[in-house]
């Protein structure tokens, strides 16, 4: 049985939903009634069925849709794909890994066939079916990291290692939380993270380099990200802030349910065999408050995270404008009552 | 997060006597499959059985990337080392079972440099084997300066002068050949990276004319496997885990802590990677560092210790592990 896309959009009319068998997979991030920093990384392991970490690669209903909003951000600006020279070889790893991977856990949907470096790739949802040769790149419509990754949801980072640093080399990014991958490229760890508050102080990045540069062949890593977002929008970038910026302002009483969206970046971490670089996939789900809310729980410990959220964190994520109006909303779901422990739904 | 890489079992395929102090090893997935691709200048962690000891040595890679049907590793004899070579020489036959590390790269290429410079000296040749194969197969712009003794211990030479032509220039130090150095430092086109893989003194000598010449530190690398010394035994308390150990002359500490049942994390058993680094909680006597990762002030302080490498002297020694 395959997975049922969805027809939606995630601009103008905005009709991105989540299924209710969606809701329940939604991978909430807040294992307790308060968030802060930390570095929350763990061995990317195959988790229940029925969850986002049901395969490594997540395949979902919103695949298609993604994939057309993409092309949508591409045609408009080329600079959301880039690669620097040093880092074709690090492409044909990642196309190698993503192919395998949604063949693996959805053979319904994906098929790579390997005869030596004559490798055919079957995408039905997509209506894809291309032959060409590993490695080389003129068999190709695309560079190696820009065809498979306009197949695949999610941002990706492609992290050049040298020098004990990691360097943003390459990337397809056109579903990120407020960054530009065109600002940030050629820049390394600490000079990428630099706007982000509070976490250099408390040594954060020091340790996740470490661990990151660390990264082992076979031994793929995750953390969990979040931020909210304004219409279930993919694209919240710099370059289009004028479009979805002034969206802050719009949220009333009235519309928090369908309009304030909790976004969920599962990252993973992967060491690419030939290059011996990293690939970091940002993978954002979204979930408007409406559906988020029929979990019992996850309404209670959301409004409480919300309500004890420092304000600088607040702030970074843009949450300042709309935060009152948002706990009001969700204080009335919120009788007091204990949460049990963990991320899942009760 | 873990203790070292995923494993792979392996069986020894084939065992080929290269010269007189090298022998080569070929390894191939039990089950038959292919082996996870690598980057040339990886290494594996083999373990090696030896009666009551568990070793665990890191060989680089020589094969090439471009073939995961089976892992070469090339190991020369070392007569006064801690008996894991002299084991991979005597007791490592063709049809023995054995479990490698999945391969990890220490000591990878930089992609962007317009040339590579490499500089192998003895045994320093095996992860060149390998990183000349990978740049050869994508038409990648090198050459290798390869010193050896004679020319019968002048591991693969051969091969590569087959393989590369006169991007391989030889050097024989019974004939009284030497690479000049600084005439071919100071002749290279802007944007080359040179690599250095052999003894500590040669490694030191290289990087120490780079730097005088100019040479960015950044386009400079090396690959500083120490191997674990033997030393005199001593005996350690492991404050974490409440056990005393005593370790073996011909031990390592790491592996001493590892026989006692308690893991601590490791990559590369050479001192380069990091991974193992621990605590000292208190000591009495003397430390003999001999890794590449701390820093003399760390090494001074007599707070941390590579336990892969490094061993001690004295009367008490305490660790956090």
């Amino acid at each position: 049985m395959g997975i049922t896309f969805r027809k939606e959009t995630f601009r103008d009319d905005f009709t991105f939903k989540n299924s209710p068998e969606h809701i329940r997979r939604f991978p909430f991030p807040f294992h307790e009634d308060s968030y802060m920093y930390a570095v929350n990384i763990e061995p990317h392991v195959v988790g229940p069925k029925g969850s986002v970490l049901e395969n490594l690669i997540d395949v979902d209903e919103h695949y298609v849709a993604e994939m057309q909003d993409r092309a949508l951000v591409l045609a408009e600006d080329p600079l959301r794909c880039q690669s620097l020279p040093h880092m074709t070889l690090a492409g044909w790893d990642l196309l190698e890994l993503l192919m395998e991977q949604q063949a693996l856990g959805y053979p319904e949907h994906f098929t790579l066939e390997r005869n030596g470096d004559r490798w055919r790739w079957i995408n039905r949802p997509l209506g894809i079916d291309d032959t060409f040769t590993f490695g080389d790149t003129s068999t190709l419509p695309y560079g190696p990291m820009e065809y498979i990754t306009r197949q695949s949801q999610g941002d990706f980072c492609i992290l050049d290692q040298r020098d004990g640093n990691l360097w943003m080399d390459a990337g397809m990014v056109t579903t990120q939380a407020d960054w530009s991958l065109d600002f940030d490229i050629g820049m390394n760890f600490f000079e990428w993270h630099a706007p982000v508050p509070l976490a250099h102080e408390k040594g954060i990045f020091v340790r996740a380099l470490k661990f990151l540069t660390n990264i082992q062949q076979g031994k793929p890593a995750r953390r969990l990200n979040w931020t909210m977002t304004i219409n279930p929008r993919l694209d919240t970038s710099p370059e289009n802030y004028h479009k979805w910026g002034p969206d802050r302002t719009t949220v009333t009483p009235e519309n928090v349910g369908d309009k304030v969206h909790l976004r969920v970046e599962l990252q993973s971490f992967w060491r690419l065999p030939r290059s011996n670089g990293i690939v970091f996939p940002i993978r954002c789900y979204l979930i408007k408050m409406d559906e988020l809310v029929t979990q019992p729980k996850w309404a209670r410990r959301l409004h409480r995270v919300i309500r004890d959220l420092p304000e600088e964190l607040a702030t970074y994520k843009g949450l300042t404008r709309y935060r009152p109006t948002l706990l009001e909303w969700l204080s009335k779901l919120d009788d007091g009552s204990a949460t049990s422990p963990g991320f899942g739904p009760d | 997060m873990s203790t070292g890489t995923t494993k792979l079992d392996v069986v020894v395929s084939d065992v080929v006597p290269v010269n007189d102090l090298v022998t080569r090893f070929h390894f191939r997935r039990r089950d038959g499959g292919l082996l996870p691709t690598f980057s040339g200048g990886a290494h594996v962690v083999v373990e090696m059985r030896d009666g009551e000891l568990t070793r665990l040595n890191p060989y680089s890679l020589m094969g090439s990337p471009l073939d995961t049907s089976e892992y070469t590793i090339s190991v020369r004899r070392d007569d006064l080392g801690r008996g894991g070579s002299l084991f991979m020489h005597r007791s490592v036959k063709p049809g023995l079972e054995m479990v490698v590390s999945y391969p990890v790269n220490l000591f990878s290429l930089d992609l962007r440099a317009k040339k590579h410079l490499m500089l192998a000296g003895g045994i320093g040749i095996t992860p060149f084997m390998a990183q000349t194969a990978q740049l050869a197969g994508s038409g990648g712009n090198f050459e290798l300066h390869y010193t050896c003794r004679t020319a019968s211990l002048g591991t693969y030479a051969d091969v590569l002068q087959q393989r590369h032509g006169n991007r391989i220039r030889l050097y024989h130090d019974d004939r009284d050949e030497r690479i000049e150095l600084d005439r071919l430092l100071s002749s290279q086109p802007l944007g080359t990276h040179l690599y250095v893989c052999g003894p500590a003194g040669m490694i030191n000598w290289v990087r120490d004319r780079a730097a005088s010449l100019g040479w960015p530190t950044e386009t400079v690398h090396y690959e500083h496997f120490a191997a674990p010394q033997p030393g005199l035994p001593f005996d350690v308390t492991l404050a974490v885990s409440g056990k005393t150990i005593r370790v073996g002359e011909q031990q390592s500490l790491l592996e001493a802590i590892e026989a006692a049942g308690v893991d601590p994390p490791y990559l590369c058993r050479g001192g380069v990677c990091g991974q193992c680094e621990t605590n000292v909680i208190s000591y009495d006597g003397k430390f003999i560092h001999n890794d590449h990762w701390l820093s003399e002030e760390d090494h001074r302080s007599g707070c941390k210790i590579m336990p892969c490498v490094s061993r001690f002297e004295g009367k008490s020694l305490v660790l956090e592990r």
